[in-house]
């Protein structure tokens, strides 16, 4: 399987995007290229499995290696591993069911389309990168389609949401780029290459300047508190479609650049500054749930819980072990669909009620069976129903993070599993309001889900069902890399 | 003897060639400005494809004239973007009554630029900057109906009369220092004495006022607000870019033993540069003044990149100046298209420019992307490698600034492309009208900063012909 279909895929979807004339036109291209890039993930997902049983042990597979800047020892290096290929599935998922949802976009639709696949070229290219500058390269790809679909399309105070992600979401990549240079100087040899680095020990005093850059750099990206503040903004202000891609895609760049680059390239230091990752995931988690509990408007709602999330996955990147880093991974891919779908509904909601004030709502399972059921859904998964997506991974999670000995952990551990019922506060409150109770009567004629709406959530049920009941095919995909992390942890 | 003078010269030779050119058909023929302009836009095309061929190195005038490769490569990209502006204020160029003026002043100082980059000697130097300058400022004034415009040339005059007196003043001092001006020997006879540093530092001052350098910088933004559209571009771009190259020759070869003081320096005034040209920009309206200050903040990343003193900050300088051509008039380009038919120049006027001006609305945008830094354009790997340059001297908190000086700088660039993609705008600017030539050049600068950038070979090539 050749990875530079991954990368080019989507530049021939935009380049027929552009090229094609009608909103009509455009959706169809927009559609195929998305429903190519599910087919080309899953086929990749089949040929990984395939070379595995066939004993191949090599780290990445795969991989293909171009000299692209020999002056400054640039290669375009690409491979995959279990925990690219699950990033890659949760991005195809994503990408499918966001143009799907998108279809009744209107203004400009042509620009809309382009730069969703825009995004999904970034993610694609970031999470085979096996050199640090594309790596860099297609993060930052990734940012600026971000702005102007929250700027042009977004609602609300779109214009402040915009500048606050952009600008935050670019601080974060400054500070990559100079733990970047860092490694690149400090390490040896000046090479940006991942496997490399990560084959040789970097002296310390480079570790304990650089893990602090890239941790923070890549968890802006990720909502690491204190540095989460353009999440709400961002995803309450973003078209349906854009908080999919944001929450879905977007924050998960930054869960594996702090696993990928700064933790595993810079073991010494992530173990050295692990108490700090644990504090400050553990205070995203307690907070981000309790200020779910004071929200009213559902995508609010949704945006900090992901904050609370989303610290599950920093949580188990802390904690070092095996098991929780493992549960780390699998809480980017649960949260991802999960979070996505989530979006997904409750924009269907508002394009029909036209508001997203809980308390304006009631009664939308007699009007709207179809989409309230899957909220249903997605809330119970939310709140870690076992059979659900949500429950594997933060069992996983804690599992993992349990295995520490030491009081400082298990402390985090049981304050973070507190969290747990915060959120089945807030998530059924939410859920019940809007879908039990007496019905408003301006709200009696409204329609169910149509067929774009439906596939987009089916595919995206399909994800949080597949994780849920059968984890075990996602587990032996992601645990070989993940040993590889820890192994370098241990010093193995 | 001759061959050697013909094929050494040969840029040079080629511009006075225009130029006489140019001054024959002002004294003998009655061309019409459409058809003048044509025939200039096309002489200066093959200017720009002939720089590419029969490039020598070696010495004329007992070493006061030198060249090699990367020499040429620097003219060629001056020419590059002399033939843009020729293309892009191609609306403005034929309804002007001085269009032979204009060229013969514009040419004039590209030749002292040329001069300027294969000066072997403080005398030869000192020459060519004054052919460089003075033309300049005669265009500053060329809208002769506007106050702002005289103003902008007198100041320009006065500011550049001041710190060519310094740059005299720094020359004397490092003659009587080590007797003598020549490049060559110089660097021999440097010891870091405190004359010679107190010489270093008036020539550094010079310059720094030439690149509009923090805290020398107060002439630009009047200069780049009075001027017309394409004289402000020649300033910013083409100038800028000819006084970048031959500082980082100077710092690199003539002053490369005394690099522990200007490693300082530089670093220095690279950080007040790129925060104050930051800051400033970030308020204001004028879209000339915004990128004017802008401009300042770019030189601020070309420092961060010369204090490098090593190949890779060389190339990555060159390298980043072929970008900012065509970036800064993709973007000045767009300005002047639309300056010049509606007399707007507020970034405020450009609300709702999407809806009426599509292309010119991409090119603005494309261009104040590679300004910024944003992939895929080419401005991300200027930048990039200017600052891979400069981190190599491991200098965290330096790098830290200057990287998070990309943020600031993404913020106010963001200004423009909010205004024109998403405010709305009850009058937007109509649909300008493009002639042929424009359009063209809008695009050439478009592809260039897609292409520059993703080609990596260019960066290669020029990492060659540095060494």
């Amino acid at each position: 399987m050749n990875l530079i279909y991954l990368i080019l895929l989507p530049i021939l979807t935009a380049a027929g995007i552009l090229l094609v004339q009608k909103p009509a036109q455009v959706k169809v291209v927009a559609l195929t290229g998305a429903a190519l890039q599910l087919l080309l993930a899953i086929l990749l997902l089949f040929a990984y499995r395939q070379e595995r049983a066939l004993g191949n042990l090599a780290q990445m597979l795969f991989e293909l290696e171009y000299e692209w800047v020999p002056g400054w020892n640039i290669n375009f290096h690409v491979g995959v591993d279990g925990i690219s290929i699950a990033m890659i599935l949760l991005t195809a998922f994503v990408v499918v069911a966001g143009v799907l949802v998108s279809w009744n976009v209107t203004k400009m639709t042509k620009e809309f389309y382009f730069l969703l696949i825009l995004l999904s070229l970034g993610a694609y290219g970031f999470f085979i990168s096996l050199d640090l500058f594309i790596l860099f390269f297609f993060l930052e790809i990734a940012v600026l389609p971000k702005y102007l679909l929250i700027g042009i399309w977004g609602s609300g105070k779109k214009e402040y949401a915009a500048n606050k992600l952009a600008v935050m979401l670019m601080g974060g990549s400054a500070l990559v780029l100079v733990g970047i240079l860092g490694l690149y100087f400090g390490g040896s040899g000046y090479t940006f290459d991942l496997l490399h680095l990560s084959s040789i020990s970097i002296p310390r005093e480079t570790q304990m300047i650089c893990f602090p850059l890239l941790f923070i750099g890549f968890g802006v990206f990720t909502a690491l508190f204190p540095f989460h503040t353009w999440v709400p903004d961002g995803h309450s202000a973003a078209p349906t479609a854009g908080s999919m891609f944001l929450a879905g895609i977007s924050m998960k760049l930054g869960g594996y650049g702090c696993l990928r680059v700064a933790t595993y390239v810079m073991p010494d230091a992530a173990k050295e500054y692990a108490p700090i990752v644990i504090l400050l995931a553990t205070i995203a988690i307690l907070y981000g749930a309790f200020a779910t509990m004071m929200q009213k408007d559902l995508k609010y709602i949704n945006a900090y819980s992901s904050v609370s999330h989303c610290g599950f996955v920093l949580l188990g990147i802390g904690m070092l072990t095996q098991t929780a880093v493992t549960g780390a991974v699998l809480q980017m891919v649960s949260h991802g669909v999960m979070t996505a779908l989530f979006f997904a509904v409750i924009g269907m909601i508002y394009e029909r009620t036209h508001t997203r004030q809980v308390n304006e709502m009631g009664g939308l399972l007699k009007v709207m069976p179809f989409i309230t059921t899957v909220l249903m859904i997605v809330g119970l998964c939310s709140l870690g129903l076992p059979g659900l997506s949500g429950f594997v991974a933060e069992m996983t999670v804690f599992v993992g993070s349990w295995q520490n000995p030491g009081t400082y952990h298990r402390v985090a551990t049981i304050a973070a599993c507190m969290s747990i019922v915060v959120t089945a506060v807030y998530i059924l409150r939410a859920v019940g309001k809007t879908s039990m109770g007496p019905l408003p009567a301006a709200f009696a004629n409204l329609t169910d889900a149509k067929w774009n709406e439906k596939a987009a959530a089916i595919i995206l049920l399909a994800g949080i069902f597949a994780v849920g009941l059968a984890p075990g095919w996602l587990v032996e995909l992601i645990r070989p890399a993940t040993e590889v992390i820890t192994d370098r942890l241990s010093g193995k | 003897m001759l061959n050697d003078f013909l094929i050494l010269m040969k840029p040079e030779l080629l511009i006075t060639f225009i130029i006489f050119l140019l001054l024959f058909i002002k004294v003998g023929s009655s061309m019409k400005n459409e058809s003048l302009l044509l025939l200039i836009q096309l002489v200066l095309l093959l200017n720009v494809i002939a720089g590419f061929f029969l490039n020598e190195e070696g010495s004329l005038f007992g070493r006061l004239y030198r060249t090699n490769n990367f020499m040429s490569l620097q003219k060629s990209i001056l020419s590059i973007g002399v033939y843009l502006i020729s293309l892009l204020f191609s609306n403005w160029l034929k309804k002007s009554e001085h269009l032979l003026e204009f060229f013969i002043l514009l040419l004039s100082a590209l030749l002292g630029m040329f001069f300027l980059i294969s000066s072997g000697s403080f005398l030869m130097f000192f020459l060519s900057l004054e052919l460089a300058t003075i033309p300049i400022a005669a265009m500053a004034n060329f809208d002769l109906g506007k106050k702002v415009s005289s103003e902008a040339a007198m100041k320009m005059i006065l500011s550049s009369a001041f710190s060519s007196g310094i740059l005299l003043f720094g020359i004397s001092l490092i003659y009587g220092a080590t007797g003598t001006t020549s490049f060559s020997e110089m660097p021999a006879l440097l010891t870091g004495s405190p004359l010679q540093i107190l010489a270093f530092v008036f020539l550094f001052t010079a310059f720094a006022f030439k690149l509009s350098i923090v805290p020398f910088h107060l002439w630009t933004a009047d200069v780049y607000e009075g001027a017309p559209v394409a004289v402000t571009s020649f300033l910013s771009v083409i100038s800028k870019g000819a006084i970048a190259f031959i500082f980082t020759s100077t710092l690199y070869q003539v002053f490369q033993p005394m690099q522990a003081v200007w490693y300082n320096m530089v670093m220095i005034l690279a950080v007040a540069t790129m925060v104050i040209g930051n800051l400033f920009a970030l308020r204001q309206q004028n879209i000339k003044r915004f990128l004017a200050f802008s401009s300042i903040a770019q030189v601020g990343f070309i420092l961060v990149g010369m204090s490098s003193n090593s190949l890779p900050g060389t190339s990555a300088v060159a390298y980043f100046i072929l970008i900012y051509v065509f970036s800064n008039l993709a973007a000045f380009g767009v300005a002047g298209a639309i300056s010049q038919q509606t007399g707007k120049e507020n970034i405020d006027d450009y609300k709702g420019l999407y809806q009426t001006n599509p292309l010119l609305t991409w090119i603005m945008a494309l261009g104040l992307f590679s300004l910024a830094g944003i992939p895929p354009t080419a401005g991300f790997f200027g930048k990039l490698f200017l600052i891979t340059a400069g981190a190599s001297k491991g200098n965290y908190i330096f790098i830290t600034i200057a990287a998070l000086n990309l943020v600031i700088s993404l913020y106010y660039y963001l200004r423009v492309i909010r205004a024109m993609f998403m405010d709305k705008n009850e009058t937007p600017i109509p649909k300008i009208f493009l002639e042929a030539p424009v359009r063209f050049g809008l695009l050439l600068c478009g592809t260039g900063i897609v292409l520059i950038g993703l080609l990596s070979w260019i960066y290669d090539y020029i990492i060659t012909i540095a060494a």
